[in-house]
C-alpha cells in the first residue's frame, strides 16, 4: 500500500467516525450494506476508468454506456426472451467492441482520447433513448431470473452461514463481493503482470516504452477494451438494482464519479501513476460522502457540491504535501552535500 | 518602441569595432572551452564562425548573450570594458541572437510573434492590443529584410525561411547592431537559404553585424567577410576576404590531437548481418541510403547534425516506416511494423534522446533494465521482482552503473550512469545488431572510455556494432569503418587506412573525395 492510499484511508475513517458519532445510523447494518452495495456498483467500472487513466488517457462514455448496455440487457432478457447468460455475453461482447473502437481511433487515427469518448458519450446516450423510444425500460410484472438477482442484488451473511446460523452479523451484497474479487485480479494485473507494467510505461513515456521495444499501441487499445468490458458488467449489475431505466437519465455522470474516484486515489491525468488500491478507497470515500449528505440531513440538492469541495481539497492536499516532501527533500540532500561520486550530468 | 528606420550605430562611418572580446577564457571542470579568444566586431561586417562540434561555438555564444561569464579577459563594448556580460547588458548592447530551433508562436501572426510580451496597448483601462499600430511597426522591419509576407500572415503559412525572417525581425526590434545566426540554414531547402544569404546582405548594408555560425561551409564562403575557427576552444585562424574557401576552413577545423587510442578487433569481420537497400527515410524520402553492417565490426556513422542519420537508425529500429527499399537481416528479408519487431529480431538501438526515449527516468533502474524484455522475468506473465533484482544487480556489477541501490530513480543518476542502464536493457539480452545513436553525448569522460571499450567487446563477440557520431575524435578513434552521410544520403564509405578529420569533413560536407 502505498502512502497516497493510508491518507486516503485515513480521511475516509475520520469522515466516517465524524458522521457516526453525529448519527449513530451511520454504523447500522442496513446502511453499511447499502452503502457496500453502491461501493461495488461504482468500484467496477472505477477499476476500469483507472486502465484508461493510467495510459494518459480518459473514458467519458462509461455513464452512456451503462445506460444503452443496460437497455439491451433487459431488453434482452425481459421482452426477448433470452437466457440471462447469453444476453450477459451479448451486452459484455458489445462493449468490448466499443473499447475497441475507441481504442483504435485513438491509436491509430491518433484522435484525442477526450474527442472520442465526448462523441461515444453522446452517440450511445442518444441510441439508448431512441432503443426504448424514450420510454422507461424495465420488467412486466411477476417476471423474475432468481439465480441472476442473487447474483446480482443478493445479499449473505458469510458469518451465519458459516456457523450455521448461530452468529448473525450484516449482510454483504454480492456486487460488493464481485467488485472485491474483480479488484483482487486487476490489482495483479495492473501491479505485478508484464502487461500492468507496460501500462505505467506507456502512461509515464510512449515515446521511452515505444524505445524498448513495447506495442504501445495495442496496450492502450487493451486499456479501453478492458474498460468498456467493467463497464458492461457494472452495467448489468446497476440494471438489475434500479430494475427499470430512464435510458435520458440513467448513469448519468458515472464516468465523472470514476473519475473523480481515481483522481481522489492518486491517479494522475497525465498518465503512469495510480493503483488499484487507490480507486477502491476513493470510491469508498464517494460513497461515504453521498451517505454522509443523507444522513446528516444535508439538502440533497447540495450532494455535488460536498463531493466537489471535498475533491478540490483532497488534491490541494496533496499536492501541497507533495510540495512539502519535496522541499524536505531537497534542504536534506543540501545538508548531505558531498563530493559527488562521478562528474555530474551537464 | 524601437526606433524604425536603420539608423547606422556610432561608428558606422569609421568602421571603428564597437564589440571587442580579448583574452577571453572559459573552463568547466575537466575541459577548456574557450581560451585565448579575440575577436573585434565592425558594424556591418558579416563574420563566419566555424569548428567542428565541441570546438567552443556555443561556449562563445552564451559568453556574448551573457548566459555564461568568462574566467577571464575583457568584452568591451563602444570601448567601455567588462568583465562579463549580463543578459541584460547583452540585449542592452545590441546582441541579438536567431537560434536553430525557433522559438515562434505558429498559432499567432508574424506582429504578434515579433512584439511578444511588448505589446503597444490602447484603450486606457482595457488595455487592448494596439493592433494596427503594431502592424505598422512591424512593416518596416519585414520591408527592411526584403519579406514577401505581411505583418498578419499567420506565422504557421510562412516557410521556414520565412520564420526564420520573423525571428530576425524580432532581434532587430531591439535594436540590434549584432545579429548572432546559429545554424540557420541547417535545416532550410537550398532554395530557401539563397533568400536567407539575401537577408543577411541587406543586414550588412544597414550597417548590422552579423557572425554566421554555421556547417554549411560553402554558405560560410558566400556570405562571410571574415571567418573565424575555431579548434578545441582555441582560435585557430582568421581567414579574410578571398582567402576564405573551402579547403582553407577545412585545413584549419582538422589536425587536433586525437585523444580516444584505436582497438583493433579481436575476431575478423564477418558476414553481413544487417543490410539495408536503397532505403528512403520520412525525412528524405527521395534520397536513398545503401548500407551493410557486418557481424563483429563497428561502423561509424559520421555526418553534420541533419544529414539524416538518425532518421536512419529509426528506420531501422522499426520506429518509422522506410518509404520503399529493403532491409535484411542475416540475408532473410526484414519486415519491422513496429519496434517490437525490430527487439524480437535482436536488432536493438541506444537512442540520442536519453532522457526523452532511452529511459524512464521516474522508473528505478531495475524496471527499466527488464522493461524491453519483460516475460523473461515473468511467470504466467506474473513478473517476479527477485528475478528483476538479480538482473538489474548483475547489470550494475557487469556496467559499473554507480548508484547507491538498484532500486532508485534513473532519473538521479548521472549521465553517464543513465546511458549505462541504456545499455545495460540491451544487454541483458542477445544483441545481433546494436545501434548506437550519439553514445557519448554529455557524459563524462571515464563513462565515455567505458562504452568505447563495451562496443568493442560486443563485437568481438560477433555483434554487428552501428555508431553514430557527431564526435570526430570518437568516429575515427572508436570505427573500423567510417560510412558519411550527407543530406539524407551516403556520400562515402571509408576504410581505416583512409580514416582522416579532412576526409570525412569533405564527404560530410559534400564533396567528393
Amino acid at each position: 500500500m502505498l502512502k497516497k492510499d493510508l491518507g486516503l484511508l485515513v480521511l475516509i475513517v475520520v469522515v466516517g467516525a465524524i458522521v457516526a458519532i453525529i448519527n449513530p445510523r451511520f454504523l447500522s447494518t442496513i446502511n453499511i450494506a447499502n452503502t457496500a452495495n453502491l461501493v461495488g456498483l461504482f468500484g467496477i467500472f472505477a477499476i476500469g476508468q483507472g486502465f484508461v487513466i493510467i495510459t494518459g488517457g480518459i473514458e467519458l462514455s462509461v455513464g452512456s454506456m451503462i445506460a444503452i448496455l443496460g437497455v439491451i440487457f433487459i431488453d434482452m432478457i425481459a421482452n426477448k426472451g433470452m437466457p440471462w447468460p447469453l444476453a450477459a455475453v451479448l451486452v459484455i461482447a458489445i462493449a468490448l467492441v466499443m473499447g475497441l473502437v475507441h481504442g483504435l481511433l485513438i491509436t491509430k487515427l491518433k484522435l484525442q482520447p477526450f474527442v472520442v469518448t465526448l462523441c461515444g458519450l453522446l452517440i450511445y446516450r442518444g441510441v439508448a433513448r431512441f432503443y426504448t423510444a424514450d420510454a422507461t425500460a424495465g420488467f412486466p410484472f411477476g417476471v423474475n431470473f432468481p439465480d441472476l438477482e442473487w447474483l446480482t442484488t443478493g445479499r449473505t451473511d458469510i458469518v451465519s452461514n458459516l456457523t450455521g446460523g448461530a452468529v448473525h452479523t450484516l449482510l454483504i451484497p454480492h456486487s460488493f463481493f464481485v467488485m472485491v474479487v474483480i479488484a483482487i485480479i486487476m490489482w495483479i494485473v495492473l501491479h505485478r503482470s508484464v502487461f500492468g507494467r507496460y501500462l505505467f510505461a506507456v502512461g509515464k513515456n510512449e515515446e521511452a516504452a515505444r524505445y524498448s521495444g513495447i506495442r504501445t499501441t495495442q496496450v492502450i487499445i487493451a486499456a479501453y477494451i478492458i474498460c468498456a468490458g467493467l463497464t458492461a458488467l457494472s452495467a448489468i449489475y446497476f440494471a438489475m438494482y434500479t430494475r427499470s431505466i430512464l435510458p435520458s437519465g440513467h448513469g448519468n455522470f458515472y464516468e465523472l464519479y470514476a473519475i473523480a474516484a481515481a483522481v481522489l486515489g492518486g491517479f494522475s491525468l497525465r498518465g503512469g501513476e495510480g493503483s488499484i488500491v487507490g480507486v477502491v478507497l476513493g470510491t469508498i470515500l464517494l460513497q461515504v460522502l453521498q451517505n454522509l449528505v443523507n444522513l446528516l440531513g444535508i439538502p440533497t440538492s447540495l450532494n455535488f457540491a460536498v463531493m466537489g469541495s471535498v475533491i478540490l481539497i483532497g488534491v490541494v492536499a496533496d499536492q501541497q504535501f507533495g510540495a512539502y516532501r519535496e522541499r524536505r527533500r531537497i534542504a536534506e540532500a543540501a545538508r548531505h552535500a558531498t563530493q559527488p561520486e562521478t562528474s555530474p550530468a551537464e | 518602441m524601437a526606433a524604425l528606420d536603420a539608423v547606422p550605430s556610432p561608428g558606422a562611418e569609421t568602421g571603428e569595432a564597437f564589440l571587442r572580446l580579448s583574452g577571453v577564457r572559459k573552463s568547466y571542470p575537466g575541459v577548456v572551452a574557450l581560451a585565448d579568444f579575440e575577436i573585434e566586431v565592425r558594424p556591418g561586417e558579416v563574420i563566419g564562425l566555424v569548428g567542428e562540434n565541441g570546438a567552443g561555438k556555443s561556449t562563445l555564444m552564451k559568453i556574448l548573450g551573457g548566459v555564461v561569464t568568462p574566467d577571464r579577459g575583457t568584452i568591451q563594448i563602444d570601448g567601455v570594458p567588462y568583465d562579463g556580460l549580463t543578459v541584460a547588458g547583452s540585449m542592452r548592447a545590441g546582441i541579438a541572437f536567431v537560434h536553430q530551433e525557433l522559438n515562434l508562436f505558429d498559432n499567432l501572426d508574424v506582429a504578434a510573434n515579433v512584439y511578444i510580451g511588448r505589446e503597444p496597448r490602447r484603450g486606457g483601462v482595457l488595455r487592448l492590443v494596439d493592433t494596427p499600430k503594431l502592424n505598422a511597426t512591424v512593416q518596416p522591419y519585414l520591408d527592411r529584410l526584403g519579406a514577401s509576407f505581411s505583418p498578419t500572415t499567420s506565422v504557421a503559412r510562412l516557410s521556414l525561411a520565412q520564420q526564420q525572417m520573423v525571428e530576425i525581425a524580432k532581434a532587430l526590434s531591439f535594436n540590434s547592431r549584432l545579429l548572432i545566426l546559429d545554424e540557420p540554414t541547417s535545416s532550410l531547402p537550398i532554395a530557401e537559404t539563397e533568400k536567407l544569404l539575401e537577408v543577411i546582405a541587406s543586414l550588412k548594408a544597414h550597417g548590422i553585424a552579423v557572425i554566421f555560425v554555421s556547417h554549411r561551409l560553402h554558405e560560410v564562403v558566400a556570405a562571410c567577410d571574415r571567418v573565424v575557427v575555431l579548434r578545441d576552444g582555441r582560435l585557430v585562424g582568421t581567414l579574410e576576404g578571398d582567402a576564405i574557401s573551402h579547403d582553407a576552413m577545412v585545413r584549419l577545423m582538422v589536425g587536433r590531437d586525437l585523444k580516444v587510442a584505436y582497438s583493433p578487433p579481436a575476431i575478423p569481420q564477418g558476414k553481413v548481418v544487417l543490410s539495408a537497400q536503397g532505403v528512403r527515410t520520412p525525412t528524405y524520402p527521395n534520397r536513398e541510403v545503401s548500407l551493410d553492417l557486418h557481424a563483429g565490426e563497428i561502423l561509424g556513422l559520421a555526418g553534420l547534425v541533419g544529414a539524416g542519420r538518425t532518421e536512419l537508425a529509426r528506420v531501422l529500429f522499426g520506429i518509422d516506416r522506410p518509404h520503399g527499399g529493403s532491409l535484411t537481416l542475416n540475408g532473410q528479408r526484414l519486415r519491422l511494423a513496429t519496434s517490437a519487431d525490430a527487439v524480437k529480431a535482436g536488432i536493438f538501438l541506444v537512442p540520442e534522446d536519453r532522457k526523452g526515449a532511452g529511459l524512464l527516468l521516474d522508473f528505478p533502474i531495475t524496471e527499466n533494465v527488464t522493461l524491453p524484455n519483460l516475460s523473461a522475468y515473468a511467470k504466467n506473465n506474473v513478473v517476479s521482482r527477485d528475478a528483476e533484482r538479480k538482473r538489474a544487480e548483475t547489470s550494475r556489477r557487469e556496467l559499473d552503473i554507480r548508484a547507491v541501490d538498484v532500486s532508485v530513480r534513473t532519473g538521479s543518476l548521472s549521465g553517464g550512469n543513465q546511458q549505462k542502464v541504456v545499455l545495460a536493457k540491451w544487454l541483458a539480452m542477445q544483441p545481433k545488431v546494436m545501434i548506437f545513436d550519439e553514445p557519448t553525448r554529455g557524459i563524462d569522460i571515464g563513462a565515455k572510455f567505458e562504452i568505447y571499450r563495451l562496443m568493442r567487446q560486443l563485437a568481438d563477440h560477433g555483434v554487428a556494432v552501428l555508431m553514430i557520431s557527431s564526435d570526430m575524435e570518437e568516429v575515427i578513434g572508436v570505427s573500423d569503418r567510417v560510412a558519411v552521410m550527407h543530406e539524407g544520403r551516403i556520400s562515402g564509405i571509408l576504410n581505416r587506412d583512409r580514416f582522416s578529420e579532412e576526409n570525412i569533413l569533405k564527404l560530410a560536407v559534400g564533396k567528393q573525395l
